[in-house]
Order: structure tokens, then C-alpha cells, then sequence
């Protein structure tokens, strides 16, 4: 936990937040039967405006910027205006922002730039997915088109093809196991059962886990995310202006981003993202806090390797103890450094445009001690972690409580 | 003379001549694959194409169960990274040799399914396969 005591409090608190979080809104996670991509952000934008009576949506919002991967999926281009237009907030200036499975962490980002730069006082960033209408062969072919085409989808390389090759190069460097990648499954299924708006609630055992049929060898089905529908959303404003909406904002205080190449193959390692690695080292600095000030974090486990892989290239373990550490519980609800108590991508599912922001939904709940079932004691420190594709894109942002 | 352009179309066509080609920067010696206009390295544009060995060493595989539709039929199948004699790496599918014998480490060569596709891209297959 947070340490006020850690000499740190000062830097902190001269540290200016880069903007602060009034309300956030999340769609329930799951197989949306008979709703459109935009009548699902509809429902986590209704969230957002409920959870925040001080603000006016028609006067108080100036602009969206959603995520959105795949217009493939529902045949559906242009998704700023059309999601905007559904969630009744026409006719302010509506983004779509495209960047795989972070598109709503780097949309974000975009909220970010678009308060600080002066422009806008108050917007929504948010994120959205329509998937499962569609055969898993498809859903598949759309995915790995955020994967490079002539050197990789071309060769029959899969979405989870890519993150089984980072698994095999995890175990034949470090000797991670198949067990301690199902812990992952384990543990993020259990947090997702205690989230009402969990795609999956159930909780899985490491038999179930082990013995699932396999997808991409050495990952099998239950390490493997969610196709799921979804939307979530966050309303951003500066500072100065947080407490006119809400007596509990959250602050971001760290916001991180880079690249790397399209292809995994072109990397000169496998078993770590340098773009997260980069994003969070620039996240860190920004926020002045370090990795072991984080009191809960969601990160992004598409698969249950990338969980593993995302407490390295976080700094909450060294390179190669990642599968020791979620062995050892410290990343369970109840241990030390809590992460994915939504459920993670794997429980709680990844409707993949919406992913980023509703992993800081879940900090937001957090930090204003609303995540009922799921609530962290104390929190004060939460991080978010949003990989995009095989690790081409990565964003990290910091909170915390305001 | 005509300056053979560093596209990956021209990639693939070499593939067809069953050729595995990298481009080679005349700066600063940098090889890489897939082929760009200019060196990653020391943005010099003063490249050239240049012939690689066609053998390496495999980094990493997965075995694929569920392939897109156009893999279908020869699902499963084994996909993994070689690192090249010359140090680049590479992504393909390991033909000849069962899933369960692959591991971290063997040596490949690179091999050529000149099939064309009749429809886009219209790009033949190289593939890995021991030697």
C-alpha cells in the first residue's frame, strides 16, 4: 500500500494531476444478444451521466473520443458520430481512435492531451465492441489483423498464435509453467465472480484450466480472453474544475505510450513488450511514483502469459519471476498488490476497444470505494496497463485518489 | 539501370524465384527484412538487395488448433521464429516434422511453396523445414 509515511507525499501533492476522472460509466460484459455496438455505449454513457448529477451532459461535455478496433465486426465505419448520436450527445466533436486491443487506453491518452492542451474543459473518453454475433472464425480473422499481414497473419500466424510463441520463449528462458499461467486464469476468474458485470462469473479450477482444449499450443482455451461485447466509458475534466462535478474524483497522474514494431518476429526479444516497458517507465516518471507504490493495477491479460509478462515489464517483479509471482497469491484480491480484480480481460471479458477504459473504470471504482465485493482496502495508488496487438502499442496511466 | 524496387511485393516475387532476400544498407552495413525504403538504422536510402543463406535456428514456436478459415485444412499446424545465419529473425511454418519432435533451438532451412494464390495478394510461401 501507499506509504504516507514514505517521504514521497510531498512530490505527490506538488505534482499537479494531468486531469481528474468525475464519473465513469461501464456496460454489462457478455454476450449482448440482439444489441448494436452504439446501443451498448449508450449504456455505459447513461451510467456515467446517472453516477454524476452535477453535471449537465447537453452544456457540461465538449467532445467523445472512443476506441474502437474492427469495423469489420458489424460492418460499421465512422463509429465517432454514430455512437456519439446514440448516446444523445450530438453534435460535439466525436474521435474514433484505433489502436488494436488499446484503443480506448490510448483514447484516453487523447483525453488527456485534449484537457491539458486547453481546448476542452470537460470530455468523455471511452471505448466500445460488438463481437459476438460473429463465427469464431471471423472474430479470429478480425483480431489478427492487428498483427502484421505479409509476414505474419500471411504465414497463418493467429492472435493467440502470437502470444503462445511469447509463451514458449517465457518457459524455455525461464522455466514458466503452463501450471503457473493457469494460476492466472484461476485467480482472474475468481475476481470476476465477484463482479456483477462479468462476462464469466463462474470461478475455474487448474484442472479445468489445464485439461481446456488447446487453442495454440502451449495456450489453451481457459488462457485465453473473452470474446465478449462491451462498452465503457470516463468523463475527464482539469483539476480545478473536479469538484464542481464530484465530491470523490480520481486523478490521473501518469500517462505513458510507445511502439514497437507491428511484428513480433522483428523484436529482438520475445519474452518481454518493450513498448509497455517504455509506456510505464514514462507513466512512472510523470506520476513521481514508482512500481512499488502501486496499490492495484489491471493489466492486460489477453492471455494469462501477458499477465505474467505485464508484472515484469511493470517492475513488480524482476524478468522471469513473473509466474512465481502470481503463484505465491501476491496478486490476488486479498494479496499485497491486488491486479485484475474485475475479472481481468479473462473474467470480466475484453470487448477489445473498450478494454483500456474500462480497466481505469475498475481503478476509478477502486479508489472511490465502490467496487463493493471486489473493494481494496486503502488504495490510494491504481495503474492501468493497455497492450495493443502483440505489443505494438502500449499505453500505462497512474491514479490516484483525489 | 533500373533500381529493383525494396517493396514487399518484391519480396514475395523473389520467394517465387525461390530466393530469400534482405535488404542491405550500403551505409552502415544494416540488414533487415521485411524490405523498407530506407535503413531503420541510419535512415541512408543508398540500399541494396542482398541473398541470405536460407538456414537458421528456431527461437520460439506454437503449435496453431484453431487456424483462420484459409489454414483450415491443414490445422494443426507448427508456426515459429528462426533467427537467420545472417541474425535476422523470421516467421513461418515448420513443415516435415511432427509437432511434438519441434523444439526451442533445432536448426531449419527455408524452403519455397511457389503456388500462386489466384487472388490477392497473390504471394507464394516460404516455409521452414529441417534440413
Amino acid at each position: 500500500m501507499y506509504n504516507l509515511l514514505s517521504g514521497k507525499e510531498d512530490a505527490l501533492l506538488a505534482r499537479k494531476p494531468l486531469v481528474s476522472i468525475v464519473s465513469a460509466g461501464l456496460s454489462k460484459f457478455g454476450k449482448r444478444k440482439g444489441m448494436y455496438g452504439r446501443e451498448i455505449f449508450a449504456e455505459a454513457v447513461r451510467e456515467a451521466f446517472e453516477r454524476c448529477p452535477n453535471l449537465n451532459p447537453k452544456q457540461d461535455i465538449e467532445a467523445l473520443i472512443v476506441g474502437h478496433m474492427g469495423e469489420s465486426f458489424e460492418h460499421q465505419g465512422h463509429t465517432g458520430p454514430t455512437v456519439l448520436d446514440w448516446a444523445g450527445m450530438l453534435p460535439i466533436p466525436a474521435i474514433r481512435i484505433e489502436s488494436a486491443c488499446a484503443s480506448s487506453g490510448v483514447a484516453l491518452r487523447c483525453g488527456i492531451f485534449a484537457v491539458l492542451s486547453g481546448m476542452h474543459d470537460v470530455v468523455m473518453v471511452g471505448g466500445v465492441e460488438k463481437m459476438t454475433h460473429r463465427a469464431t472464425s471471423d472474430v479470429t480473422e478480425f483480431l489478427a489483423m492487428a498483427s502484421d499481414f505479409p509476414f505474419e497473419q500471411w504465414q497463418g500466424m493467429t492472435f493467440p498464435g502470437l502470444y503462445a510463441l511469447i509463451a514458449t520463449a517465457h518457459m524455455h528462458r525461464y522455466g514458466t509453467t503452463e501450471e503457473q499461467m493457469a494460476t492466472v486464469a484461476v485467480k482472474n476468474h475468481r475476481h470476476g465472480a465477484l463482479n456483477p458485470k462479468a462476462h464469466m462469473q463462474k470461478e475455474v479450477t487448474l484442472d479445468q484450466v489445464m485439461s481446456s482444449r488447446v487453442i495454440a499450443w502451449p495456450l489453451k482455451l481457459f488462457d485465453c480472453s473473452l470474446i465478449t461485447d462491451g462498452a465503457s466509458c470516463l468523463i475527464l475534466t482539469k483539476p480545478e474544475l473536479a469538484r464542481k462535478f464530484t465530491d470523490a474524483p480520481v486523478h490521473v497522474i501518469g500517462s505513458g505510450q510507445a511502439s514497437d514494431a507491428i511484428g513480433l518476429y522483428e523484436r529482438e526479444e520475445f519474452t518481454t513488450l518493450k513498448a509497455a516497458k517504455l509506456a510505464a517507465r514514462e507513466a512512472y516518471r510523470m506520476a513521481k511514483v514508482e512500481s512499488r507504490d502501486v496499490d492495484i493495477a489491471e493489466v492486460h491479460d489477453c492471455f494469462t502469459i501477458a499477465e505474467i509478462v505485464a508484472y515484469e515489464d511493470l517492475g513488480f517483479c524482476k524478468p522471469g519471476e513473473g509466474g512465481g509471482l502470481v503463484k505465491k497469491g501476491t496478486t490476488t484480491i486479498e494479496g499485497e498488490l491486488p491486479v485484475n480484480t474485475s475479472g481481468g480481460l479473462k473474467s470480466k471479458g475484453h470487448p477489445v476497444g473498450a478494454t483500456g477504459t474500462a480497466q481505469a473504470y475498475e481503478i476509478y471504482l477502486q479508489l472511490t470505494e465502490q467496487a463493493e465485493r471486489r473493494q481494496v482496502k486503502d488504495a490510494e495508488i491504481g495503474l492501468t496497463h493497455n497492450v495493443g496487438g502483440s505489443g505494438a502499442t502500449a499505453a500505462v496511466h497512474i491514479y490516484r485518489r483525489g | 539501370m533500373e533500381t529493383i524496387p525494396f517493396t514487399i511485393e518484391q519480396f514475395y516475387k523473389f520467394i517465387g524465384e525461390r530466393k530469400l532476400m534482405a535488404v542491405k544498407c550500403r551505409s552502415c552495413a544494416t540488414l533487415f527484412v521485411p524490405p523498407k525504403n530506407v535503413c531503420p538504422r541510419c535512415f541512408s536510402t543508398d540500399l541494396e538487395w542482398t541473398k541470405l543463406e536460407e538456414k537458421g535456428r528456431l527461437l520460439t514456436y506454437t503449435v496453431i488448433h484453431v487456424p483462420p478459415k484459409q489454414f483450415q485444412s491443414v490445422a494443426p499446424y507448427a508456426v515459429g521464429i528462426i533467427k537467420l545465419e545472417e541474425g535476422l529473425h523470421l516467421l513461418g511454418m515448420i513443415r516435415g516434422v511432427k509437432p511434438e519432435e519441434i523444439k526451442v533451438g533445432i536448426n531449419l532451412i527455408v524452403d519455397f511453396d511457389t503456388d500462386m494464390p489466384s487472388q490477392w495478394p497473390m504471394w507464394p510461401h516460404y516455409f521452414f523445414r529441417p534440413p
